[in-house]
């Protein structure tokens, strides 16, 4: 991100069909250059969001700008933003070549530079030579890079991708993934990505607004949105996580702790700026909980050195337990009576043998692991 | 049960047992009756009520004159105009219930399907109330006409010359206009179900790229409805071809379709032979109407 123009402005937006409020109130820039993604569940309102900059939809309320122009009452084929759809939308009666210069021909663009050009976006997309195939003799990752193509071809200051990756298996969605930001680095066009992936996202994405019930959570870029959630709802939703209710006891500039009932007195080496005996919740990733056989817990933690005795540290039994290749995920009941999931990476071939189901296990984390959650 | 029908062929008893029945009631009261038809076609009257099958092909010989065939080519062409009308029509029709909201949908589709529960008859007779020479159709017409000379002479102007109802029945216009009335459901609903299975994204990823309106109907509407407009000008053109009620009743003596002079032959000129071979030429001209279009799908069906 060299250039900090702001190419997309939602301005206080809001949609309402009928009762229902599908975007409330969302004030964004998206920066030129940027690969910008909304995330959140389905029925957020992120792709009422997304179809708002294309034109399909009117705001109830608030203005979109685009490269400083207001086009909250531009039609779709006059707005300088193209789109891909989730069902890729390849015209069917059309031949690829065909499919990709059907833009260009409504723009009136004279048939050499036409061809020229459907030949420069499919090879871009990996599609050259490809040009005379009919959509219905093509796969769905195909598919989709012919919409990329006829989308792209139209050079667009802004392209749109509704849940671009959502239809293809597993492997080529992973491919796609690196594909698509190689793409935005080559074209250089802003990108805007509509997903409920946060793989997806987090994978892809200069910056993220996750989109809850129609409102903003949180904009931030990937790490920041994991490391850093600025609520439960984004905690939870971007990665797996545990939650637990507490009261803040200690809170200063270097230090903070948490009194969990469910878990232990948690301390953080910074501090968090909360009224003092307010409510608030702890996030802990599973990954960053250290498992270890009772006893062997305090030498591990003598090590670290990073929190007073009785904090960071907890005590249960092996209740669940999936193996999942790379890691091993354990569902730990604590003594508190409250569930906690810990993830192990499996650093060797028999790490998942060290811990079985009912064994009994300590944990421990780092002071700068749990995150504290106001709301 | 889907099962047993699905594999019919390793359990022929059953399916039979099940498609027996309405094979028998195809054979005997259809089949075997067009068979006796065919077969009078070819045969001469001996009597008042007897007819000789002799193997004669001077009733088709007549029935290729041109006197019959004019009458022919002009309910083509009748039907051909109604087909057209129905498709300008109905296509918007067909959008518009397309793009209602769900809840509106069903109460439209009614609407078109509504009048297929009232007789033809009955709908006909309506039709012809509405039109006659005191009908509302006229009375509108009339009080237009009179309020136009009304307007005229408040501004200053001459008045206009009393209102003459104008005759709408009884000629080829109410043919036409009549056919078009009873036929346009046929031709909405395949219309509909075409466009209903359109996906709405190309209509969207057409508009934006940039097309307008017009240039997404014409490119990417009108192309992928095709098989469900060819259903539609399929299912309209036959029956106006052989449209008999209609013409019959609402049409002058001009104004006379195929299917009313079969009727003459069966009827007051009492030749059964005749009307026997007009009737096929006309199944034979349906035939290879429908020949074509199923042509044209297989044709569809190798390109992909």
């Amino acid at each position: 991100m060299t250039d900090a123009q702001p190419i997309i402005q939602i301005r206080n937006v809001s949609k309402r069909f009928g009762k229902v409020t599908a975007v409330d109130n969302v004030t964004l820039d998206i920066m030129a250059g940027e690969f910008f993604v909304l995330l959140g569940p389905s029925g957020c309102g992120k792709t009422t969001l997304l179809r708002m900059i294309a034109g399909f939809e009117l705001p109830t309320e608030g203005q979109i700008l685009i490269d400083g122009q207001d086009v909250s009452n531009v039609p779709p084929n006059k707005r300088p933003v193209n789109m891909v759809f989730q069902s890729y939308a390849v015209f069917p009666h059309m031949s690829v070549a065909d499919n990709v210069a059907y833009g260009l021909k409504i723009r009136g663009v004279g048939r050499g530079e036409r061809e020229e050009r459907v030949r420069e976006a499919l090879d871009l997309v990996k599609l050259g030579g490809f040009e005379g195939r009919m959509p219905d003799q093509m796969s769905g990752g195909q598919r989709q890079r012919v919409a990329l193509a006829r989308s792209l071809v139209m050079r667009p200051k802004v392209l749109l991708l509704d849940e671009p990756l959502s239809a293809l298996d597993a492997k080529l969605r992973a491919q796609m993934q690196f594909e698509l930001s190689d793409l935005q680095d080559q074209v250089g066009i802003t990108f805007v990505t509509v997903t409920h992936d946060q793989d997806e996202a987090l994978s892809m994405a200069s910056r993220i607004a996750v989109i809850n019930k129609g409102e903003v959570a949180q904009l931030a870029g990937p790490s920041d949105l994991y490391e850093y959630p600025a609520n439960r709802f984004v905690a939870d939703f971007v990665g797996s996580v545990n939650i637990f209710e507490g009261k803040l006891t200690l809170d200063e500039p270097d230090r903070a702790a948490v009194d969990c009932p469910g878990i232990s007195k948690v301390y953080l080496n910074h501090g968090v700026t909360g009224p003092h005996g307010a409510d608030v919740w702890i996030a802990l990733r599973p990954e960053k909980i250290y498992l270890h056989v009772p006893g062997e817990g305090k030498a591990v933690r003598a090590a670290a050195q990073d929190a007073p005795d009785g904090h960071n540290f907890a005590r249960g039994v092996i209740k669940g337990m999936s193996y999942l290749g790379d890691i091993t995920l354990y569902e730990i009941k604590l003594d508190s009576g409250e569930m906690i999931r810990v993830s192990r990476p499996n650093l060797s071939r028999h790490d998942q043998e060290d811990f079985t189901w009912d064994d009994r296990v300590s944990m421990h984390w780092r002071a700068d692991s749990p995150v504290v959650l106001l709301g | 049960m889907a099962g047993l029908v699905q594999d019919w062929k390793a359990h022929k008893r059953p399916f039979a047992a099940i498609a027996g029945a309405p094979l028998f009631w195809l054979l005997l009261f259809f089949l075997v009756p067009m068979a006796i038809v065919w077969l009078y076609s070819f045969g001469e009257n001996a009597g008042p009520a007897d007819i000789a099958i002799s193997g004669t092909l001077d009733n088709y010989k007549r029935a290729t004159e041109w006197l019959y065939l004019s009458i022919f080519l002009k309910s083509l062409a009748v039907a051909a105009l109604v087909t057209l009308i129905c498709l300008i029509i109905g296509f918007p029709v067909a959008m518009a219930i397309t793009f209602a909201t769900p809840k509106w949908r069903p109460w439209l589709l009614l609407g078109i399907m509504l009048p297929f529960w009232t007789n033809l008859l009955v709908r006909t007779y309506a039709l012809m109330v509405l039109m006659g020479t005191n009908g509302y159709a006229n009375m509108g017409l009339g009080a237009l006409w009179d309020g136009t000379s009304w307007l005229r002479v408040a501004v200053g102007m001459q008045p206009l010359e009393a209102w003459t109802p104008v005759q709408l029945l009884y000629n080829n216009f109410a043919v036409v206009l009549g056919l078009v009335y009873v036929h346009l459901p046929f031709m909405v609903l395949p219309l509909y179900a075409a466009l209903d299975r359109l996906d709405k994204s190309l209509i969207e990823a057409s508009l934006d790229l940039g097309a307008g309106h017009l240039r997404t109907l014409m490119k990417i509407v009108v192309p992928l409805a095709g098989p469900g407009i060819l259903a539609g000008v399929m299912i309209t053109l036959i029956p106006a071809l052989g449209a008999y009620l209609t013409p019959d009743l609402m049409g002058g003596t001009e104004s006379q379709m195929i299917a009313n002079v079969i009727e003459r032959q069966f009827k007051r000129a009492n030749d059964w032979p005749f009307g026997a071979a007009l009737s096929f030429l006309l199944i034979y001209a349906m035939f290879i109407l429908i020949a074509l279009q199923s042509m044209r799908r297989d044709k569809g069906r190798e390109a992909h």
